[in-house]
């Protein structure tokens, strides 16, 4: 069967946009009437990469792949990379910048999430060059 | 799914003139434009009445009852809901409202705001003892609860697994009429006073009762102009007053947004309304990104119910209005005790679980779904994204899916016929080249037309 694919460009010069593709994918899922914890799952782990995208890789793209067994997702952006991976993944550990938390971002929660909420995470990460994240959701 | 579910929001033919400004502005998408006239998709419908507040031809309109229906019982109650307190100027003492009611032909009047209030006391109980780590989420207002139904299923168990205070009211007045007359329940007529055609239909369809309890609704609008000139009349008397009102600050409040969660006393809600706020508010619940908040309280018209489709007044009038009459009231009407509580769960609680409605998935089973969106994906790709709303869908996504499902054909694009000819040498075929509205021409077609002109 072939697998449904979609791309969407994340934007970052614009704060009013993020969580579009996220909102996009989630109302694919629905539309092919998956199971509302699968939608749910990918919904939360979508959105938290893509506001990483925007607010710590000036933007990237998303790439989603249905299969019917499996979804998988690719989060993908050319910003600065991840020093420290280990510590990223820490609940709580954010380097977000002032003006971000006063939006109410950087609670340090989004990749802690990322991985709850996904059956599968990769992170592929280069100091300035960017980062990669492949998740993978079992239907 | 049942295909002859009653919707009270209809279409008048002969006034609809095929205009695009409803298809664009329902929030399901339930609305095609064929053969010059507006069509409801009946399963996707919620009953918001978004349409008949945008129609600018008044063709969209809500079934309701007339007043004359009155007449069909031995004895009738009017339950008025707290937005009709808000459409009259100068109103200091809602008992004028409540009277005036009496004088149209009512035998009793039963308010909304009381069962409001009630509904207000066990939700704060509920909220003390909610341990999911969700927000309860508002059941008050049926247009929201049928778009959860339809496009947030998901979000179903969240709900406030309450009755909405227009059903509590209803069995509360029933059973006092009984005592009081000791008629028939079939010789009681109960009648809401609606500000909205949501609970026009929630009446006929109750989403969470085992059957309809009330009797029928009658538009605010309607009754206005006559209930005006009673209270008018009543105050020229000069007479004194009859004290019908049992409902306080609390009850009141519930007719303008923000009124339900004040009345939590404490400020861990949020309060939202308009249905295309709520829905992203409904999207940002199922992302889990509200999980810290108590209570969402949502209401799909501007303001709440007195931004209702059938109010008299502008919303934000009546939500003014509505401060100065609610600044002489007590905070709330009695105490509702433990023990009542105890003998009116029947219908303080859902009768029934609410059902999804699950008329946006593409198919039954995972596999048909992802055939049909490869056929809708690799349509859409064909169409030109401009949403311009010709071909009669709101967008060029729903168009392809409409296709796929066999209800339109990619010729009813315009663009797409328009292409198919561009390179045909038959006759009439130039023609059809140069046919296209302003908005869509390029420069470069713009400056040829002007070329031609001038020869
Ligand atoms: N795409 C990314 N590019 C660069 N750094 C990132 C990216 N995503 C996450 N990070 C880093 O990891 C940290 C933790 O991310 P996260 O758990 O989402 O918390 P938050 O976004 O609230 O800071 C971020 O503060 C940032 O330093
Ligand atoms: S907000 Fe009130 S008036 Fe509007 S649809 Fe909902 S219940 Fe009806
Ligand atoms: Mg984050």
């Amino acid at each position: 069967m072939e697998p449904i694919r979609m791309k969407y460009e994340v934007r970052s010069d614009d704060f009013s946009v993020a969580g579009e593709a996220s909102g996009k994918i989630k109302r694919t899922l629905k539309d092919l009437g998956l199971d509302a914890s699968v939608v749910r799952n990918v919904a939360i782990a979508v959105y938290e990469g893509e506001i990483n995208m925007v607010i710590h890789a000036n933007g990237g793209y998303i790439e989603v792949e249905i299969n019917p067994d499996k979804i998988k997702i690719v989060l993908k952006d050319s910003g600065p990379g991840i020093p420290d991976v280990e510590k990223a993944m820490q609940a709580g550990f954010s380097t977000a910048p002032e003006n971000i938390r006063a939006l109410g971002f950087g609670a340090g929660m989004g990749l802690p999430n990322i991985k709850k909420y996904s059956d599968e995470m990769y992170i592929d990460t280069e100091l300035g060059v960017g980062t990669t994240i492949t998740l993978g959701f079992n239907i | 799914m049942d295909k002859n579910i009653f919707h009270s929001v209809r279409m008048d033919e002969d006034k609809c003139l095929g205009c695009m400004n409803c298809i664009k502005h329902c929030p399901t998408e339930a609305i095609r434009v064929r053969d010059g006239k507006a069509n409801i998709i009946k399963e996707k419908c919620i009953d918001c009445g978004k349409c008949i507040e945008v129609c600018p031809h008044h063709a969209k309109y809500a079934e309701r009852e007339r007043l004359q229906k009155i007449i069909d019982f031995k004895y009738t109650v009017a339950l008025p809901a707290p937005s009709l307190y808000g459409q009259f100027k100068n109103l200091e003492d809602a008992n004028y409202v409540l009277a005036g009611l009496i004088k149209m032909g009512f035998d009793s009047v039963f308010e909304v705001s009381c069962a409001a209030e009630i509904v207000s006391q066990i939700t704060r109980e509920k909220i003390k003892n909610n341990k999911t780590g969700k927000p309860i989420i508002s059941s008050a207002c049926p247009a929201v609860c049928r778009l959860i139904s339809v496009s947030y299923p998901s979000l179903l168990p969240q709900l406030l697994d309450m009755n909405a205070p227009m059903e509590i009211a209803a069995a509360m007045a029933r059973r006092e009429a009984i005592e009081k007359t000791g008629l028939k329940s079939e010789d009681i007529g109960i009648f809401f006073i609606t500000p909205c055609p949501a609970k026009v239909t929630a009446i006929k369809n109750p989403m969470t009762l085992r059957e309809p309890i009330i009797d029928g609704a009658v538009a605010i609008s309607d009754i206005y102009p006559v209930l005006v000139q009673q209270m008018s009349r009543l105050a020229k008397d000069g007479k004194e007053i009859e004290d019908l009102q049992r409902s306080g600050k609390i009850g009141v409040s519930w007719a303008a947004s923000g009124g339900e969660s004040a009345a939590l006393f404490h400020d861990n809600y949020l309060a939202a309304d308009g249905i295309e706020n709520v829905k992203e508010i409904l999207s940002e619940i199922e992302n889990e990104q509200l999980n810290g908040l108590d209570f969402i309280e949502l209401n799909a018209c501007t303001c709440g119910c007195v931004g209702g489709a059938l109010t008299a007044e502008n919303p934000f009038i009546a939500k003014r209005r509505l401060q100065i009459l609610r600044k002489y009231l007590p905070v709330s009407g009695e105490h509702y005790t433990k023990e009542q509580e105890e003998a009116d769960k029947d219908f303080l609680y859902w009768q029934k679980q609410p059902e999804a409605n699950n008329i946006m998935r593409l198919a039954d089973n995972l596999k048909d779904a992802m055939r049909i969106m490869g056929e809708i994906n690799e349509l859409e790709a064909k169409l030109p994204q401009l949403d311009c709303g010709t071909c009669g869908a709101p967008s060029c996504k729903s168009l392809a899916e409409d296709i796929v499902r066999g209800f339109a054909d990619i010729h009813d694009c315009m663009f797409c016929t328009r292409n198919e000819y561009a390179q045909s040498q038959e006759p009439g075929a130039s023609l059809l080249r140069e046919i296209l509205p302003a908005p869509f021409r390029t420069r470069k077609e713009n400056k040829n037309a002007d070329s031609k002109k001038s020869d």
